[in-house]
């Protein structure tokens, strides 16, 4: 029952005051996401944002659509339960890197393997902010935190490498500041059918600045972003003159120009069945490689919803059903 | 010749003796098809119009090594004339696949009792298996019982050999065979079973089944070892159309129904756990009744989806077992702060920790009552027997609908798997259960922001209940979440006065739930000597102990629990009419902790924690030693 009416002039803003620290990255998420949302068409109660613990997690707090703040890592099951049982509504989820890959690992995966129709929105700033500054399960090797006084020593986890696994069928990258890259990604995710990951690189300024420096300054942006366009080549540099191609079973970057040309480069196929070179470009880090943004996966496949046997029986049908259920199978009367 | 005539007490050439009450016990390898004899029997007997209670048990091990002690699972069925409450303290017919299971159930047999035994089972290698020295069938130990030896393996086989059935699945037909022997031994009529042989089985294996089932019953005609038969006249039940029902059962039929009396769709979010994944199978079923069900990736998802599920507007529940339970503890927490109606059930097993996932235990009671952080309120009911699940499904929705609040509901192992005739209620003669969701205050279509943002998410009602405003309603959109929020507004609120507000606000709202519970009847005399109280599974128990005390002139009575918190009105006035007051439960006094805490009573004790239920002698016994007299 979505309502097909002009939105344009729909505040989805909220009537809470926003308690993020000045300066945080989510502002401009927050920003962005209320612009898309005025212009999608879609009425603001036919809208449902779940999200679990962490200063990403008061998003619904500031939008006025239907909303819960849940408990730490849950929102991918929360918004699975909804989602079943509301076919009609948008459902988001908003989480952060502890909330998602820490304590909700496991229903990340789950919600995006069963291809439940769920756009679920990770901003990953490498660190525990509401807690006041511990390592999280993508901080980088070495990072000193309240936690980790002479440095993080384990390996990161890859969002987008796990979603891939899990084979989410559409995966993204965006910056928080990118407002443009932001806006369309949020556009594709709502359109999309099926299991959304969108992993935003939100900066925090008070316990993790200049994390994603090198995807988010202007001076140097260029050099270390690729973004990804569907059936283009992958070529980026403040000069456009690097590319990437496919070498045996590993990604390269080349000069354009002298041995290699835009023909000898990786074409860009987010409509490929193998997740394979999906995993490749996501597995692209700084600063050994640039780090992709945009649309890494896009397929349809049946969703959650569409695979279950669900009936709505009418109220006489399922009157006659559940007489016969209690009946069973062998009754017996005695007058 | 005609078979159907031919298996019926009227053909009958020996003399058969009526008797009032009988429980049969069949006993052998997990594997042996113990629990569907028993359960064929039950059936059987159900139909031929005897009141009956059922006990299966079996091990955690799916497939214990054969032949061994720790691999025999059983299925106890109580058939009688008169009203039963119990699947019967001792047994009078034992059937024993293998010296294992003889050994083990060999205790529970009256003097003089029934031992049918397999004796083509009684190799040297099996009764070593069983721990036996010396072969029971020769040396004197079982002299006290009426022993049966029956070449069951041999006779099977021959039995079944005119069909092409192979040599393993042949013998596997023997709990057919035994069961021939115990339909012919207690007159029971064959048609059912064949019934459900033809639905069950195909081809060659539903042949040998049945030839099987009819040469069992043929061997009781003709051997010599049976002098008579028995007959069990029908019951004096409540004139009605009866069926045969589990706990699990009734849980199950009692969510789908809650859902249709509430014009819902019904959500059952379980994670695989012993004994409570019968539910989620058999919901699994029921999608024709507009019902969806989600194995969740753990037990927190199976919770939190539900979460989901209730703020989209659906009757939403989530079944598990003690471990399950106290994993889901935080979301429970969430569904309180949350004021969403959602329904939990713990088909309670021995604990703690994985404890004994098979067996029965009450000993989840404080958990369901207080397992949560904060001050975190919620009712609960516990169901009295495999029928009643039916009814505290609807009693725990109703609740949960008119207080807008999570509802615990508590089975048992023995409850969720045993079975009883149950009256069927007529669907269209149950009270609707009616639920009022706030409608839209505005269209989107004449976008009005003021309107859009005056909602108020924790207004209260004559309950106390905030309204169920569900997404997908034009001008309520709201934000719920886990911090404490301001009473109306639904803001966050770390107000203190706010705070101390809510917590009342939610724990009064929880008392109201005694205001939707009918009230306490006490079984017998208004005063006495004695008042027995229980909860749960054990109310059969209980019962038949006082009316036999009863019968005898002692001045006790029942009282039965089915709403544990907030604990029903009167109470306080029953107990003050007795002298003595006894709590009988499994486990270690958890219901006697919580009434002597607030009603200041000095109640006693009667707790078993086995794995094992109350034996209506178990609760006797302390009638006696209480009251300083003999009961018999």
């Amino acid at each position: 029952m979505k309502s097909e009416v002009a939105l344009e002039n729909v505040n989805f803003a909220s009537d809470q005051e926003i308690r993020w620290c000045p300066g945080c990255g989510d502002f401009a998420i927050l920003a962005q996401m209320k612009k898309f949302l005025s212009k999608q068409g879609i009425a603001p109660e036919n809208i449902a944002f779940i999200s679990g613990i962490g200063c990403s997690s008061r998003f619904p707090y500031y939008l006025e659509t239907y909303g819960m703040h849940s408990i730490h890592g849950r929102a991918p099951a929360i918004a699975t339960g909804l989602k079943r049982m509301r076919p009609d509504l948008q459902v988001w989820v908003v989480t952060g890197d502890g909330d998602a890959l820490s304590i909700g690992c496991g229903h990340l995966l789950h919600a995006l393997r069963r291809n439940t129709d769920i756009k679920i929105l990770l901003f990953n700033n490498r660190i525990y902010g509401l807690t006041k500054g511990q390592f999280s399960p993508t901080s980088s090797p070495g990072l000193i935190t309240g936690s980790t006084p002479n440095g993080t020593v384990h390996k990161p986890l890859h969002p987008l490498n796990l979603a891939l696994a899990a084979n989410s069928t559409f995966v993204a990258r965006a910056v928080d500041t990118n407002a443009k890259q932001l806006t369309e990604t949020l556009r594709r995710a709502a359109q999309h059918h099926g299991s959304v990951l969108v992993e935003i690189y939100q900066n925090c300024h008070i316990y993790n600045d200049g994390t994603f420096d090198h995807a988010k300054n202007n001076k140097i942006k260029a050099d270390h972003v690729v973004e990804l366009k569907h059936g283009e080549p992958l070529i980026f540099g403040a000069n456009a003159d690097q590319g990437i191609r496919l070498n045996g079973v590993d990604l390269e970057v080349v000069q354009l120009g002298f041995e290699y040309r835009e023909a000898d480069l990786l074409v860009h196929d987010e409509q490929a069945e193998s997740p394979a070179v999906a995993q490749m470009l996501a597995a692209m880090s700084y600063p050994h490689m640039p780090e992709a943004v945009g649309v890494f996966r896009s397929v349809r496949q049946p969703t959650h919803n569409e695979l279950m046997p669900d009936e709505n029986p009418t109220h006489a049908s399922r009157q006659k059903r559940i007489s016969e259920l209690l009946l069973g199978s062998e009754p017996w009367t005695v007058s | 010749m005609n078979q159907k005539t031919k298996y019926s007490i009227e053909t009958l050439s020996k003399p058969s003796t009526a008797v009032e009450s009988v429980v049969v016990r069949f006993a052998g390898d997990s594997g042996d098809g113990m629990q569907l004899a028993g359960s064929q029997l039950a059936m059987s007997s159900a139909l031929s119009g005897n009141d009956i209670s059922t006990f299966p048990n079996y091990p955690a091990e799916i497939r214990a090594p054969k032949g061994s002690l720790m691999g025999v699972s059983y299925f106890q069925v109580h058939f009688a004339s008169h009203t039963v409450n119990t699947a019967g303290d001792q047994v009078n017919v034992l059937i024993a696949m293998n010296p294992a299971a003889l050994k083990g159930n060999i205790a529970s047999v009256v003097a003089h009792g029934t031992v049918i035994v397999d004796t083509d089972a009684f190799t040297k290698n099996a009764l070593r298996l069983a721990g036996y020295e010396t072969d029971p069938l020769k040396d004197e130990s079982l002299k006290e019982f009426q022993l049966i030896e029956v070449p069951l393996t041999s006779q099977t086989r021959a039995a079944v050999a005119s069909t092409e059935i192979n040599h393993k699945n042949a013998t596997r037909c023997r709990n057919f065979f035994a069961m021939g022997i115990v339909y012919w031994l207690y007159g029971r009529n064959l048609d059912s079973s064949r019934r459900f042989i033809n639905k069950k089985f195909d081809g060659v294996i539903a042949k040998a089944n049945s030839l099987a089932l009819a040469s069992g019953w043929n061997f009781g005609e003709t051997t010599e070892s049976f002098a008579r038969s028995y007959t069990v006249a029908p019951a004096k039940v409540v004139p009605g159309t009866y069926r045969n029902i589990t706990g699990s059962e009734a849980m199950s039929l009692g969510l789908v129904t809650a859902a249709h009396l509430s014009a819902k769709n019904l959500f059952y979010s379980a994670y695989p756990i012993t004994p409570a994944s019968d539910i989620l199978q058999r919901l699994s079923c029921f999608t024709d009744c507009g019902t969806r069900t989600f194995q969740a990736e753990d037990e927190i998802a199976a919770i939190t989806s539900s979460i989901g599920a209730a703020f989209g507007g659906s009757l939403a529940a989530t079944g598990s077992s003690g471990p399950g339970i106290a994993l889901k503890t935080e979301a429970m927490g969430l569904a309180i702060m949350l004021e969403l109606p959602l329904l939990i059930i713990n088909v309670q097993r021995g604990g703690p920790s994985t404890g004994l996932p098979t067996k029965v235990e009450q000993s989840d009671l404080l958990q369901a009552v207080f397992g949560r952080n904060g001050e975190a309120p919620m009712p609960v009911l516990a169901a009295s027997g495999p029928s009643d699940c039916f009814n505290v499904v609807l009693d725990a929705w109703r609740i949960a609908t008119k207080l807008m609040t999570p509802v615990m509901i508590l089975s048992d192992a023995n409850t969720a798997n045993g079975a009883e005739p149950w009256l069927v209620p007529q669907l269209d003669k149950l009270d609707p259960i009616v639920i009022h969701h706030p409608q839209a205050q505005t269209s989107s279509h004449s976008f009005d922001e003021d309107t859009y943002k005056t909602f108020q998410p924790y207004i209260r009602d004559e309950w106390l209940a905030r309204p169920w405003a569900i997404p997908g309603t034009p001008g309520l959109t709201h934000r719920i979440g886990g911090l404490e929020k301001a009473n109306g507004s639904g803001a966050i609120s770390y107000d203190p006065d706010n705070h101390q507000a809510m917590v009342n606000l939610r724990q009064e709202k929880v008392a109201k739930a005694v205001e939707l519970m009918p009230t306490l009847t006490v079984t017998g005399p208004s005063s006495g000597d004695l008042l027995i109280i229980s909860w749960g599974g054990t109310k059969g128990a209980c019962h038949e102990a006082v009316s036999l005390a009863q019968k005898q002139n002692f001045k006790v009575s029942h009282l039965h629990l089915r709403l544990i918190h907030p604990l029903p009105k009167g109470l306080e006035t029953i107990l003050a009419a007795f002298d003595q007051v006894l709590v009988a439960e499994l486990n270690q006094g958890q219901l006697r902790h919580l009434l002597r805490a607030q009603y200041l009573v000095d109640i006693k004790g009667l707790n078993k924690v086995r794995g094992e239920s109350f034996l209506i002698g178990d609760i006797s016994k302390e009638i006696s030693t209480m009251l300083a007299g003999e009961l018999v």
